[in-house]
């Protein structure tokens, strides 16, 4: 269980990382929290000629609001996200995600940035993150831009980073008007990826109305998934027993599971399905009453 | 340090564990803490393939490679007549491949190097070129006569390895073409595996200058390997060293002989320093010795009102490439016999066919007593199927059946003879407890309202504590088991047995035994096992036989230094050794209560005042053959809930009542029951080790063979009667496998249960929540 040998490079700045990126190109590979590439190097399944550590890099630590947004750095670790209690009125799928991902252990190391660059189809915040309609935060040699969610994720292990891109944050909207969501996971085991699972943010406006409706699908495709159709059904409407069912409904519409050990494409669709109406009923009691109108 | 326990009279006490100080502080030592000067690291290169032909082995880069200092192939075993090994099952298994490969991870070649990432570096080094062959994974299609031969090294051109049978075929068939009814169920226990936390793994360290070879193996059995390397390797037995370390997990995975070992040795040999070869997790689960693998077929023949008659039982074993199944030499399907279970039957016919396929060979006993958990699965299962047909309480069939306490000892009709039980009572108290007639009520309101809610039984028996020596040996050696004991001047003792434990608790357990029988506290008793040249000859640890074998051997031990002290404690006293009594505690003088000696006074004296006649000195050992098994039993309830939505099965409760007769330490024994009935749980509704049709194993990892964690674990409530063994010393059976053995059923009739208004008869193992889910909506049952 030992790595190829590599060579080892651990920037103090977010400026330097990028220069490092840069120069070594295809043969440069980031290392965030480790928790999916240094088990993937150990079983020599990944062998990146050069490591740029960025675990020193203060600046990708921590978040903040601005603008309307959250944005919380790449390197904020799971477990800071689980416990975060200044995160969990505004944005509790934060907590709500973290606490499902993998074990203690993994959730001390791993970090909201590395996973969502893995590109992991199981992974769990990139379902959270299309519910909450995040853009991912990318500096290059020439500047910084904003990648939307729904574009970030290209294909299984691959996004939409050039070779010479360092993902610096994550950006997610400050929900406008009460809010509630969500993070639904059916796991073989504790820990496990997920058979299945679904992340949902709803907000209402002032009529009492779905104003905002966000579904990421997990582990249900070659990518996270937006459950678009589903979103579309809530959207100007109240979240009726009716509306809800019709909405969970459409859920699986979206998903492209594959058959395999975790259970069929059918099961999957139908767990999502299950998972939709569960979540929708959930966040209709929870935020009943916290609006004028119902 | 322990925590001091100087309490007397320790036996039946929950004493603390006196090994855990050590552990739970890391400061236990494994195989792989051993580090010698010198020491090269092993690494082995295995097939990608399930079956091949090797056209050619390259290895002139591995060999070239940094820090690299020796490259074996199955060529260079085969100049030493090595490339090849007997199997514990009568069968051989190939060291390193020579022609072909017959399952994926197989061992082809080694590299030895100073650093173990340099080992690493190398195998990536050698190119193999090899010719796919046609893979067979099913056993089935194995027996096919157009199936591929796998062991073309064999005479018999054929996958069929044996046939096995037990009970009387003509009086089965008589009954069961009278019987009024007949119920049939096929029923697969999956391929699983043991997989300890610490995986396989050696130091083999050969010194040219001695001539004596150390071998630190992380081993269930150390004498057993001593013996087995002298028999493999034909080096004199007298010069080879077997220590086995502390042991993190064993469960049957470390009873056998492994190739790695054999090259370790080989390596240690051939370049005079120690080789150290430590498995990865992966290589533990897709090579070492898998569990199970059976595919049952068992029918019930019984009358209307639910008197069982007779049970024919027919299985077909899939042993993998070689026949390495842990099992007593003249049982290849290990104590499978036992299937007739906690039931009261006329007559039994079993029969097993072994076959071979594309596999990792084994077929040890995870936690169970070979092949036992296969049969209790079977019985249990199948006696619910019958319930269900005759319409009738799964309780109620039972307690119509189980053998009754006037019966013992009792002969089964596959010739077993039960020592000792009383099954109705243990029953009914855990009926009593878990309050199974409101559950019942509650179920019938669950399903008026659409839920699902579960109740499963199994009531099984156990066989443990092999031998007796005149039906079971290992590779010849009858499955006695030793203890030898020195109680030194001041009183303290040494005790060393031939056991192994790894996790059982024996440092605790011996000591109270013996500590209990020289009138000693536990502080003053250490126990000592695995190593070969200091312990008794001893067939180790697996088959839940410790307490029932070596358990007994401490007692009978400590009994004869207790024979020898009334002779010196007369001699102290001033009395006849007839005028000597023993309390417990101490020794005094008949019908004189004031004069006493304790064991410390006599032990002091042995080495200080012995009278004339009597050897100096406090020592004595003790080889003990059984003169029977051990039958520990158990009536085990789960409670479960099923998520309509997503199929999942909840375990809202689970009650194991165990009888395993006198018990040594209650806590130790509950500590046993939970650790196994988390095994169990995990084999019912996790674990499998699929292969698909290239033969590639699709669970060599931990992603995908799943132990599980406490967050996933039922909470576990247990209970107890006793019913003491009538020819064991102490009165003790074994108990580590019980709850193993007997909880699978348990949680699969309770799903089954659940299910039963949708009329369904099985589900095979693992209850993963999509095979519950497809139920629910074939029969259209929705959230």
């Amino acid at each position: 269980m030992f790595p190829n040998a590599f060579k080892y490079e651990a920037p103090a700045s977010v400026d330097e990382a990028v220069r490092l990126l840069a120069e070594y190109g295809y043969d440069g590979k980031v290392l965030a929290g480790g928790q999916s590439l240094l088990p993937m190097m150990k079983l020599r399944v990944a062998a990146p000629a050069v490591l740029i550590d960025i675990n020193g890099i203060d600046a990708l630590q921590g978040w903040r609001e601005v603008d309307g947004k959250l944005r919380v750095g790449a390197m904020t670790r799971h477990a800071e996200l689980e416990h975060a209690k200044e995160l969990r009125d505004t944005y509790p799928l934060f907590f709500q995600t973290a606490r499902w991902i993998a074990d203690p252990l993994i959730r001390n190391r791993g970090t909201i940035g590395g996973s969502l660059a893995h590109a992991d189809p199981g992974s769990d915040w990139g379902a959270a993150m299309i519910a909450l309609r995040a853009e991912v935060e990318a500096r290059g040699p020439q500047g910084s831009r904003l990648i939307p969610i729904d574009e970030f994720f290209v294909d299984t292990f691959a996004t939409a980073l050039n070779e010479d891109e360092l993902a610096v944050a994550v950006h997610v909207p400050t929900p406008k008007g009460p809010a509630a969501s969500r993070y639904m996971k059916l796991e073989r085991r504790a820990g496990d990826f997920a058979i299945a699972a679904l992340a949902v943010h709803v907000a209402l406006g002032t009529d009492g109305r779905v104003s905002e409706a966000g579904i990421g699908i997990c582990a249900c495709g070659p990518i996270p998934l937006r459950a678009a159709k589903a979103e579309a059904a809530l959207i100007g409407r109240p979240l009726t027993e009716e509306v809800i069912v019709e909405a969970s409904r459409l859920v699986p519409e979206d998903a492209e599971p594959a058959d395999d050990l975790r259970g069929s494409a059918e099961y999957k669709r139908d767990v999502l399905r299950v998972f939709a109406a569960r979540a929708l009923r959930d966040i209709a009691k929870e935020l009943q009453g916290k609006v004028g109108i119902q | 340090m322990a925590l001091p326990q100087t309490e007397l009279r320790p036996m039946g006490k929950p004493i603390l564990r006196k090994e855990d100080p050590r552990l739970i502080r890391g400061k236990g030592r494994f195989v792989d803490d051993i580090l010698l000067p010198n020491m090269l690291h092993l690494c082995i290169l295995r097939s990608p393939y399930a079956h091949a032909r090797i056209r050619r082995i390259d290895t002139s880069k591995a060999e070239a490679a940094p820090g690299v200092k020796l490259v074996l192939t199955g060529e260079d075993l085969a100049k030493m007549n090595l490339a090849w090994m007997p199997t514990l099952a009568g069968d051989v298994q190939m060291v390193l491949a020579t022609d072909k490969v017959l399952f994926q991870y197989q061992e082809v070649a080694a590299v030895v190097a100073e650093t173990r990432a340099q080992a690493e570096d190398a195998i990536q080094l050698i190119e193999v070129d090899y010719e796919p062959l046609p893979v067979v994974v099913d056993p089935f299609k194995a027996l096919e006569p157009d199936a591929p031969i796998l062991r073309e090294d064999k005479e018999k051109k054929s996958n069929h390895i044996w046939h096995w049978e037990a009970g009387d075929r003509e009086e089965t068939d008589a009954i069961f073409r009278e019987a009024p009814v007949v119920v049939k169920q096929n029923v697969r226990f999956q391929r699983v595996h043991p997989s300890p936390l610490e995986p396989c793994g050696c130091v083999a360290d050969y010194n040219p200058a001695t001539g004596k070879l150390v071998v630190y193996v992380t081993s269930q059995a150390p004498h057993v390997h001593r013996t087995a390397i002298a028999l493999t390797t034909g080096f004199p037995e007298h010069m080879i060293q077997v220590i086995s370390p502390d042991v993190g997990g064993g469960f049957g995975n470390k009873v056998p002989l492994y190739p790695g070992y054999v090259v370790a040795i080989v390596a240690s040999l051939k370049l005079g320093v120690p080789v150290k070869w430590i498995e990865t997790r992966t290589e533990n689960i897709a090579s070492t010795h898998f569990a199970r693998d059976y595919h049952m077929t068992a029918e019930i023949a019984a009358t209307e009102d639910g008197k069982m008659l007779a049970l024919r039982v027919k299985t077909i074993a899939d042993h993998g490439a070689f026949d390495a199944t842990a099992n007593p030499t003249k049982y290849p399907a290990g104590l499978y016999s036992i299937v007739t279970g906690s039931y009261d039957f006329k007559a039994a016919f079993v029969e097993v066919d072994g076959v071979h396929t594309n596999k990792p060979p084994g077929g040890v006993a995870y936690r169970c007593s070979f092949r036992v958990t296969e049969a209790s699965y079977l019985i249990e299962r199948v006696v619910d199927v019958l319930a269900r047909r005759l319409k009738m309480d799964p309780a109620e069939l039972r307690l119509r059946n189980f053998i009754r306490k006037e019966q013992f000892p009792y002969r089964s009709p596959t010739g077993w003879v039960y020592d000792s039980g009383d099954y109705e009572k243990t029953f009914k108290l855990a009926l009593e407890r878990i309050g199974y007639e409101e559950l019942r009520k509650e179920q019938k309101e669950k399903w008026a309202r659409g839920e699902f809610m579960g109740i499963g039984i199994s009531t099984f028996t156990e066989i443990v504590g092999a031998g007796p020596a005149h039906s079971f040996d290992i590779l010849g050696i009858k499955m006695f088991d030793s203890a030898e004991i020195r109680v030194h001047p001041t009183g303290k003792v040494i005790a060393r047995l031939g056991v192994r434990h790894q996790g059982q608790g024996h440092e605790t357990t011996f000591a109270q035994i013996i500590a209990e029988e020289l009138g000693l506290s536990v502080d003053d008793v250490v126990v000592e096992e695995g190593d070969t040249d200091t312990a008794p000859y001893g067939l180790g640890t697996y088959a839940s036989r410790s307490t029932p074998t070596a358990g007994a051997a401490a007692a009978l031990c400590a009994r004869r230094i207790r024979d020898k002290a009334r002779k010196i404690a007369a001699h102290l006293l001033e009395v006849n050794e007839d005028d000597v009594v023993w309390d417990g505690a101490a020794f005094s003088v008949k019908g004189l209560p004031g004069r006493s000696v304790t064991m410390k006074d006599v032990a002091f004296a042995a080495y200080t005042n012995v009278p004339d006649g009597i050897e100096p000195g406090l020592e004595a050992s003790y080889y003990y053959n059984p003169p029977n098994l051990t039958f520990p039993y158990g009536a085990y309830i789960a409670v479960v809930d099923i998520d309509k939505g997503t199929g999942a099965v909840k375990v809202r409760r689970f009650l194991a009542v165990d009888d395993c007769g006198n018990v040594i330490n209650p806590m130790i024994v509950e500590g046993q029951v939970h650790g196994g009935l988390t095994e169990g749980f995990a084999i019912a509704f996790m674990q499998d080790i699929p292969y698909d049709a290239d033969g590639n194993c699709l669970a060599p990892n931990w992603m995908d063979y799943l132990v599980p964690t406490a967050w996933d674990t039922p909470r576990w409530e247990t209970d107890r009667t006793v019913t003491p063994s009538p020819h064991h010393p102490l009165g003790a059976k074994g108990v580590g496998e019980s709850p193993n053995v007997g909880s699978p059923a348990a949680f699969v009739n309770a799903v089954l249960d659940a299910l039963s208004p949708l009329g369904v008869e099985h589900i095979d193992m693992p209850i993963y929540p999509w095979k519950v889910w497809k139920i629910l909506r074939e029969h259209g049952i929705t959230e």
